[in-house]
Order: structure tokens, then sequence, then C-alpha cells
């Protein structure tokens, strides 16, 4: 096995202003991501040999995207993995052409949640016996705060402050990203007395449901010099899914076992043995911000138990030693399902390329992303790492 | 021989009372939770009357209510699944009278009798709504109660039945009422309950040749505290000789009202004692038991007693109203759900129903729901199936939903550890959030999810362990 590490590259992103696009169907989002990533990479829709179209709800084929474009009769695979389909839309693409079987590909993430006329998700379920506790993203993730508390003695009162403090790290963030969902301050005290959503997570610590799409054209290193200097490598490229955490009785709920083995694997690809010494930065999936907290720790970047002692150092904000969610993350640049693997792919190559405008971090070289899709005991996780060329 | 050789009770939880704001009686009545119907408070007396027993011994279930959820699709039958009976037997649901238990009762004693079956499991449960702030709404309760009926091991042996059957209008609910109606309280006094009751008692005593002192307790239906008074001293019975009627405490349930006073009475019966149990609806049955020495050996039960003792009163009437759908509320902004699959549901009987886990052969490693390959040794199709229903649990991890559409916000969720093994992610009802906690001990309920597509979707939740005395 010789892994993806810089074998394919990505010379062109796009994506789309994030939030309640009333204005924009899900085809619109898809034009406005394609057309910013080809303008970036200097190429036309015509130059694209084939694509993976990733969305969990908006389409159920590729011939949306083909449509939309108007592309030339090529192959589209639709991709539908959780929250980790944007991710995982783009490591198909990226095994195409590492593979050799096409040159220059495209990679697009879409997702609009918000002409339901619901809150929350609101995904139609196949046909089913309909006695599963309806329990949505908000009430699970609440499980694992409320274990997490527990099983390291913390105090409610210190554990909502430290989940308050990544909220509103992200929302500071968020301030500085032009194109993200919700861009205003935040104090730690409104975050801890918002109404509650599903006890013990609050309103801020929910992220946001949003509408968007973000798009990347892959190719190989060796045509990616022919069209840019700062094209951005793939390092790494992992993927874990389990499903058995609820029937075992043994596992604990405060660690996921899907982030750690799709992080090692990407480690070993990547060749990272460090990964809080050797990363620069890290997009992660911060759906709530206990998944945030939990993640630090199966990243291996915070010891088991004392993620809240980074937090509160002030570790993960953008001034700190390891920069997460510099974007606003999902809490604020908005969570469209199917688009968010490829918008934290974005801010990644934004980020190397010294493009990130008032966010932007000095000097990065390696980055991460990390998508978490399911619910605790039962995961799609995707990791994956990138970096500047060598 | 025929008689009872086990007995069981259900009261819900809540009651009406004094510390309900804007319950306009200082008497408590018991009310079923919003989850609850006729069919869920049988399971949970059933289970109540099984405690101990073999239920692979029971042969037949007859189930008796005037509040049945459907009026096509068999209620018994479900029932007999949720307390993982055998498949190969009797089952019939009796309904749409008052005395409708006492029936139940006798055509299972017949049954026995007869000697087509050994063991007959007879559950009668109600839970009927008068006018939002009614007289009949204040004297109702809600409750359930079971008995084995059985040829050989009986607590109280069978001595004699007496039957009227009077075709007399004075309740009644037509098909939609959602509420009961009456006839004028005078009429339905005089030439109802007191001439009828008493030609009934009257009837058994002379059948039998005995008098009102040879009972040691009878266990006497009336739809309200003060017309059981005048019945029973009109009848000739001393108050030693009643059994409490339990208004104030539980309230008139109906079909299982005079059965559960006859439970009430075993509990505390000594062997040789002559029972009564005289129930009414067009007509009366009077049933007569003799305690047999077993009837001392107590097995543990909560009974009538034990659900009593455990209770809380609801904060306001105005929950009991949304409870009973008096009133609409505003919805969840949440999808409508969809018809659940009745192929599904079919298939997921085990699972759903039996509340059936498996234990895997190979590692003994145990599990819910059950698994083709093994979550521990991935041996496939290598298991024992498992039941969880009548297993005890903590509380690993819980949440508290304050957007579900659901009645009782904030929506529990709680993953349950069972006792022995087996994990299960399932809401919780019955619940005052303050007691919500890690490592909280919790037992299985049999609950009614919601009705799609008129299908009464049942399931299991965990509910907060009631003490058992």
């Amino acid at each position: 096995m010789s892994g993806i590490r810089d074998r394919v590259a990505i010379i062109g992103m796009g994506c789309t202003k994030f939030g309640e696009r009333w204005d924009a169907s899900s085809s619109d989002l898809m034009v406005e991501a394609s057309y910013e990533a080809f303008n970036d990479a200097g190429i036309e829709g015509k130059d694209v040999q084939a694509a993976w179209l990733g969305t969990v709800g908006s389409f159920r084929t590729g011939q949306p995207l083909a449509e939309a474009l108007k592309l030339d009769y090529i192959p589209i695979s639709r991709v539908e993995n959780a929250c980790a389909t944007a991710t995982d839309a783009f490591r198909n693409a990226c095994y195409a052409v590492a593979a050799g079987i096409y040159d220059i590909v495209l990679a697009l993430g879409v997702e609009k949640l918000k002409d339901s006329g619901f809150s929350g998700l609101a995904i139609p379920e196949a046909p089913g016996s309909d006695v599963a506790p309806p329990a949505p993203p908000p009430s699970q993730f609440a499980m694992a705060a409320t274990r997490y508390f527990h099983q390291y003695g913390i105090p409610y009162d210190d554990g909502k402050l430290t989940l308050a403090q990544i909220a509103s790290k992200n929302h500071h963030n968020g301030t500085l990203s032009p194109k993200a969902h919700f861009q205003r301050e935040v104090s730690t005290e409104q975050i801890i007395n918002a109404p509650m959503v599903a006890w013990p997570l609050g309103l801020f610590d929910c992220c946001g449901v949003s509408d968007g799409a973000a798009a990347a054209i892959i190719t190989t290193p060796e045509i990616a010099k022919t069209f840019r200097d700062d094209y951005i490598l793939v390092k790494g490229l992992g993927l874990a899914v389990g499903a058995f955490g609820t029937l075992r009785n043994d596992w604990d709920f405060t660690h996921f076992p899907e982030t750690v083995r799709a992080a090692q694997a990407t480690y070993q690809e990547a060749g990272i043995t460090n990964p809080r010494e050797e990363l620069d930065m890290a997009m992660v999936h911060d759906c709530f911000t206990i998944t945030e907290l939990i993640i630090y720790e199966d990243l291996g970047i915070s010891p088991r138990g004392r993620a809240s002692e980074d937090v509160e150092a002030g570790t993960f904000s953008l001034e700190g030693d390891l920069p997460v969610n510099t974007d606003g993350g999902l809490k604020c640049f908005g969570h469209p399902i199917g688009a968010s693997g490829i918008r934290m792919i974005y801010e990644v190559y934004k980020q190397l390329q010294g493009k990130a405008e008032g966010r932007q971090l000095k000097d990065p070289t390696l980055g991460l992303t990390h998508n978490l899709g399911g619910r605790p005991g039962s995961f799609t996780c995707s990791v994956a790492i990138f970096g500047t060329r060598d | 021989m025929a008689g009872i050789s086990s007995f069981g009770a259900y009261v819900p939880r809540y009651r009406l009372g004094a510390e309900t704001d804007g319950w306009n009686s200082p008497q408590e009545r018991s009310v079923a939770n919003f989850d609850e119907d006729s069919v869920t408070m049988a399971v949970a007396a059933g289970i109540d009357c099984l405690r101990g027993q073999d239920r692979q011994s029971v042969d037949g279930i007859i189930f008796a209510t005037t509040t049945t959820p459907y009026a096509e699709k068999q209620c018994a039958a479900i029932i007999a699944t949720a307390l993982d009976l055998r498949r190969d037997i009797f089952a019939a649901d009796t309904t749409d009278v008052l005395r409708a238990g006492t029936t139940a009762m006798m055509s299972a004693l017949n049954s026995v009798m007869a000697g087509s079956a050994s063991n007959v499991l007879v559950i009668a449960s109600d839970n009927r709504q008068g006018a939002p702030r009614g007289d009949t709404e204040r004297n109702l309760g809600d409750g359930a109660v079971a008995f084995l009926v059985s040829d050989s091991g009986v607590i109280a042996e069978l001595t004699g039945s007496y039957s009227i059957t009077e075709n007399l209008m004075d309740s009644w609910r037509s098909t939609g009422d959602s509420f009961v109606r009456t006839w004028e309280d005078r009429f339905a006094t005089e030439e109802g309950l007191d001439r009828i009751l008493g030609d009934a008692l009257s009837g058994y005593f002379s059948k039998y040749g005995i008098e009102a002192k040879d009972v040691a307790k009878v266990a006497f239906y009336a739809p309200d505290g003060r017309r059981h008074g005048q019945l029973t001293r009109k009848a000739g019975f001393t108050t030693e000789q009643v059994q409490d009627p339990l208004f104030g405490k539980l309230g008139n349930t109906g079909a299982a009202f005079s059965l559960m006073l006859l439970a009430s009475a075993l509990e505390s019966a000594t062997p040789g004692q002559l029972l009564l149990t005289v129930s009414y609806g067009d007509g009366s049955d009077v049933l007569g038991f003799r305690t047999t020495d077993a009837v001392s050996n107590r097995t543990p039960r909560m009974g009538v007693s034990g659900y009593l003792n455990t209770k809380s009163q609801l904060d306001s009437y105005e929950t009991f109203a949304g409870w009973r759908e008096v009133w609409a509320t505003d919805g969840a902004r949440r999808p409508d759900p969809n018809s659940p699959s009745v192929t599904a549901l079919w298939r997921e009987s085990d699972k759903n129903l039996r509340l059936y886990g498996a234990t895997c052969n190979n590692c003994g490693y145990v599990q819910y729901p059950a698994q083709r390959v093994c979550v521990n040794c991935q041996s496939k199709d290598d298991a024992t199936p498992t039941r969880f229903s009548d297993r005890k649990g903590t509380v690993f991890t819980y949440s508290m939903d304050y957007l579900a559409a659901t009645t009782d916000k904030p929506l529990v969720i709680t993953m349950i550890d069972f006792e022995g093994g087996g994990r299960m992610l399932c809401m919780m009802t019955d619940r005052e959030l303050e007691e919500v906690r890690v490592d909280m001990p919790i037992e299985m309920s049999f609950r009614k999810l919601r009705v799609v597509n008129g299908i009464h979707n049942y399931y299991w939740k965990a509910v907060p362990q009631r003490a058992m005395v």
C-alpha cells in the first residue's frame, strides 16, 4: 500500500456564502461554488473529466450536477456518508486521480436544508417500525456531555463554561469570515444562559443549520505545477465507520473510537507522529461544543479528560499553539451537511496559501480536517491532512 | 378445583389531588400518563401477576375493558406478545360493558373447570374519560388488574357465581364518544344500582344458602364513594366486611374496578375467608372465592397497594387535559410522522413487543437488539433470545430534549444498562426531572409511542423503579 500522500493536488476551490440562502436553490449553490473553483484553477467546466457530488438529502443522483453545470456526459457519482459526505466525495475523487484514471476532476458538496420549513434537520427516513426513540443529534450528543461531566467529575457549571469557551472562540472566528452564516461575537455568559435545546446543551452549543456548497478541483502534482505554484497537496485520507458503541456496555460515551481510528490511519499515511506539535491548524466537526471537546482528545491533541485545560489556556484560538476552526467552524460558518467537509478543506487551502484575510495564521504548512457523521456509538469519521508543496 | 393462583395490579404513577393546580376536588384519583392506555396498563398488571410464574404455562388470555384502542384488531394478542406468552393459546377481548372484567373472569374459570385450559390469564384494564370538570371525571380512576386462573395451586377457590342480565342505560358511550354519558342520577341509583345489585346479591345468597354475615370481604362496584356506602349498608354488610373502595385514592376504574378491589382483599386475606366480587353494567355478576392456605404465601408483587403507595401528584389540571387531548396544544415544528410500516412491525415483533435481545452462545455477550453477527466475537447466527422487559437497569447517560415533538417536554432520552448486560437507547416516562441522574435505577414499562394511520405503536420505555412491597 503506497497511500495517497503527495499523489494528488488541489488547484482550485470554491465555497458559497453559507446561511439561510432563501434566494438560492441547490442548483444555484452548485453553480456558485463550482465557478469560483473553476476560476480559481483557471479551468472551464468542459475540462472536468469526472465528478463526485456529495449531498445527504438534496439530491439522489449525480444528474443535477450535470444539469446545473452542463457537464459533457462525464461520469458523476453521488456520494452520501452522513456528515462525512463531502470529504468522502473528495476522497473518492482523489483516488480516481491517484489511480491514473483521470487528470482533472471535480468534488462538490451541497446541501439545501432551509426549504423544509422546520428548524433543525428534517430529512425523511425509509419506512420502518418507527419505535426508535426520537433522539435527534442535539439529544444524542447531549448524552455524551452528561457522561463526560460524570466520568471526569466535572461540576455542571464548570463543564458549561468550558463548552461556552469553545462556542465563544468559534463565534469570534466567524466574525472574521465573510462567508460564515453567523458573524457576531457571543460572550460565555450569553452562551451559558441561552435556552436549553437538549440539556445540558443550550442554543449556542449547537451548530448552525445552513444552506451552502463547496467545490474542489483535483489533479496530479505534475499537472498542478502547470496551473499554479501554490497548489495544495493531499497528505492523508482516512475513513473509519463504526456502529457498535450502543451494543456494548463497556463503551464509555466519552471517546469516539471512529475518530481515533481514522486519525491513526491518516497520521500514519501523512507521516505524522506528534499531531499536536506538527499540525499548524485543524478544522474539526464541532456540530456541538461537546463534540469539539472530545475531538481534541480523540485526535491525540489533548490528554484524556483534560481538554478543558487546553481550552482554558487558549490553545485552540487563532493566536494559540494549534488553532481550531479558524473560519468559525460548523458552529458559525454553518453546517449544510453534505457541503461541510469540502468547506473545511477550503479553509485549510486558503490558510496554506496565505489567503485567509483577517483570520490568516502565520505561515501554516500542514492542516487537518475532520468530519463525524452519525451519533455517539455509531459514526462515520473522515480525517484528511493537507500540506503546502515541498 | 378452579380458582385464582396469582394476581397482580397496576395503578399509574400520577394522581389528580389536592396539590394539583386547577383540580376541583380534594379527593385523589389515578390518571394514566399520556402514553398509557388500557393495553399498556394491562401489560403492567400482567407482569405483576406473572412474577415468579412460568409464562410458558399460560394457555389463554382474556382482556377486559371498555376503552379498547382498536374497534377492529385484537388487543389480547398485543398483550400476550408483550407478556411473552406462548403462540398456541386462545385469546379474547371482552369489551363494551362495565362488568367485562367479571365476564372475562367467569369465562376463564369455565374454561379451566371444563378442562380445556390449565392456566388462563385474565386482565381487566380501563381508562374511561368523563367530560372536563364533571362529576364523572372526578370519580373515575385509571388502573388494571390481572389474575391467573388455574386448576391447581390456587390461593382462592371459586365457590360460586350468580349473574343477572338486564338491558339498562344509566351510563354509556356510543362509537366516537369521548366522554361517558349518564342518565338522571336518581333513576340510575334506584332502578339501576340499588335494585340490580340487590337482586344479584340476594340471588347469590339464596343459590348457595348463605347470608351476608358469612362473607369476609365484599369487593363491590359503585360509581362513587357516597353510593358505595349506601349500597353496602343496604345490602347488610358491616364496615369490616366491606373492602375499601379506594375512592379518594384510586377512583372508579370501570371494568377493572370490582376486580381491583378483589385483588386488594387478597393482599391481606387469611386462609378460609369467603370473598365476593360484585360487578355492575347491564346487570351484575357476583363471584365468590374461598381463600386457601396458600393465600398466606405472599409472593413479591406490587399489587394495588404497592402501586397506590408509589405516586406523584400531577402539577396541574392543564397537564392532564393535554394528556387527554381535551384541548389541542401547539406542536413542535417537526414534520408529521409517517405511518409505521406494518411489515416492519411484524418482522420486529420479538424485538419491539417481547423486548428480546440475545445472548451469544459462543461468548455469552448480551446485546439488544439481537444481532445476526455477535458484536463481541463475530460468531454468526448463534445466539439465544433474551427477554429484557422484566430486567431492571440503570441510567448510563441521558439528555433532556426541549424541542422534541412530545407531550412530556423535555423528552428524557436515556442509555440504559441492564442488569446482566445489554444496553438500550430508550425514552424515559413517568419521571420527575429532578430525579433523573446517571446511575438512576429503572425498570421497563410498555407504552404507546403514538397513533399514526390508525396504528397504535407500542414499545417499551424506561421508568423510575417503583418500590416493591
